[in-house]
């Protein structure tokens, strides 16, 4: 892999953010590839999980925002939970992932993850908690390619579940769902 | 509330996943019923709300943790001082939401604000797991009924009950060991075996469904490989993944597995001798008879 970098990239004060917004600290990372080796996703990444804490430590804010890794990351921790010096790589993603979208540049290979995250979210809004038929309807309205790569499954699935009355399919809100509103409009 | 009903009554946030008509709801259903015959009491915490889940600290940590930690200040409220998530997510989320509080007074004051509530820093909260084993083993080993023949059980963790273990302060997160001894003390058998705390791919189940099928194969394959006719979960996504798509694993990868995915509450229940279908055990994908039928009174 080659990356150019110049000063511009060496001087930036990407770290610096990172480690401002989340406590973490790259610096400590000295590249054992420990969190690579025990990545469950790793196989599916386009950088590995050590080279997206190296761009960080080099500055590379546009290799870590708009890589597919940072979104392929399933937050199962196992980096964390190994990493010798004690670098929170997952929730580093999570930092990074923010970033990205308050940057508007996540990578749109990976539309159908950010889209999830955001019908999730959107569901909680309306209803203080998760109406699953609700998600479901706009995670497919938005990405009909996902939708109907797995029609037939999700026919076969939603069937089961409806006869099993494991689906809802009018939403439950809360009480205070317009604390939870607030929320959003403070937090969101 | 009195002190004593303080003492007694754990408060008890089922989260979105396992609540009746949901995707999960057996889980729940499961946890209620053992916990009518052994206790603690579980009293549901008024007005809860999601937690936010991966979804939540994926996009905005601000926002997930003030989600969570609102959960954590009803609780107060109601004057609990334990509360039991039984899905790890839920759980996860609460404990690490707590603790990011806990160290960071700017956030803490932003959350404060958001949730218009004080914080709580007296509210324990607990996985199902940490539950039975402080509150409940005495009372399985009194009033089992029942006892499986030849059931032999991988216990599977998956990620959150166990990571993150600096916050979490959990079992072993390589080789926890809680399950297994719950799974011992109803009279199965627990298998030694590799994915204990491998990765289902969680929350990708819908945007990332290849991901999934893959990571949920190696621990299928894992747990017939060690022997076991059954594994057990305390996890609704992981049964999600395992149990609901694993005929379209069955079908990617040519092998047939046929391995029912039973919560960790459903075994207990059955040896306290619970009808399977009150503890919503005919609400599976994969047939659970084949366990369901290795118990017999003792």
């Amino acid at each position: 892999m080659k990356i150019k970098i110049t000063t511009k990239e060496l001087k930036s004060d990407f770290a610096k953010e990172v480690k401002e917004r989340s406590g973490i600290d790259v610096k400590k990372c000295y590249q054992c590839g420990k969190c690579t080796a025990g990545c469950p996703v790793a196989y599916e990444m386009d950088y590995m999980p050590n080279q997206i804490i190296r761009f960080v430590q080099l500055g590379l804010k546009q290799e870590a925002l708009t890589s597919r890794t940072i979104w392929l990351c399933a937050s199962c921790i196992t980096c964390t939970t190994r990493c010798p010096k004690e670098v929170k790589i997952a929730e580093l993603m999570d930092v990074l992932r923010e970033m990205a979208l308050e940057e508007g540049v996540a990578n749109p290979m990976e539309k159908d993850i950010t889209t999830f995250h955001e019908a999730f979210l959107n569901s909680v809004k309306k209803h203080g908690r998760i109406s699953e038929c609700g998600m479901l309807m706009e995670f497919k309205r938005k990405r009909p390619k996902a939708a109907l790569k797995s029609a037939l499954q999700d026919l076969a699935d939603g069937s089961q579940l409806m006869m099993k009355g494991k689906l809802s399919l009018t939403p439950h809100s809360i009480k205070g769902k317009e604390s939870i509103k607030r929320i959003f409009e403070k937090l969101g | 509330m009195s002190e004593e009903t303080k003492k007694t009554k754990i408060g008890y946030y089922p989260g979105c996943a396992i609540t009746k008509c949901s995707t999960s709801e057996e889980y729940g259903t499961s946890v209620l019923g053992v916990s009518r015959v052994i206790g603690p009491e579980l009293v549901e915490i008024d007005d809860w709300n999601c937690c936010g889940a991966s979804s939540g600290h994926a996009t905005n940590h601000k926002l997930s943790t003030a989600l969570s930690v609102r959960n954590i200040s009803l609780a107060e409220k109601d004057g609990y001082e334990e509360v039991l998530a039984p899905c790890p997510m839920c759980s996860q989320r609460l404990i690490v939401s707590q603790d990011d509080v806990e160290n960071d007074e700017k956030l803490r004051k932003v959350v404060e604000d958001a949730i218009e509530m004080p914080i709580s820093r007296n509210v324990k909260v607990s996985n199902y797991l940490e539950i039975i084993k402080n509150y409940s083993m005495d009372e399985i080993a009194e009033k089992k009924k029942k006892k499986p023949e030849g059931l032999k059980v991988a216990s599977y963790y998956g990620c959150l009950l166990v990571r993150p273990p600096k916050i979490l302060k959990f079992d072993d997160p390589e080789n926890p060991k809680t399950m297994d001894e719950i799974v011992t003390a109803i009279g199965a058998e627990a298998v030694d075996w590799e994915f204990k705390t491998n990765c289902c791919g969680g929350g990708f189940t819908l945007s990332k469904p290849d991901i999934v099928i893959k990571l949920t194969h190696d621990i299928l394959e894992g747990a017939i490989d060690a022997g076991a006719n059954a594994i057990a979960v305390a996890c609704p996504m992981c049964h999600a993944n395992l149990d609901m798509r694993q005929q379209a694993i069955e079908k990617e990868y040519g092998r047939k597995f046929n391995l029912p995915i039973v919560y960790i509450s459903e075994l207990i229940g059955l040896a306290l001798g619970l009808k399977p279908k009150d503890l919503g055990m005919d609400k599976h994908f994969i047939d659970t008879n084949s366990v369901i039928d290795t118990f017999s009174d003792i």
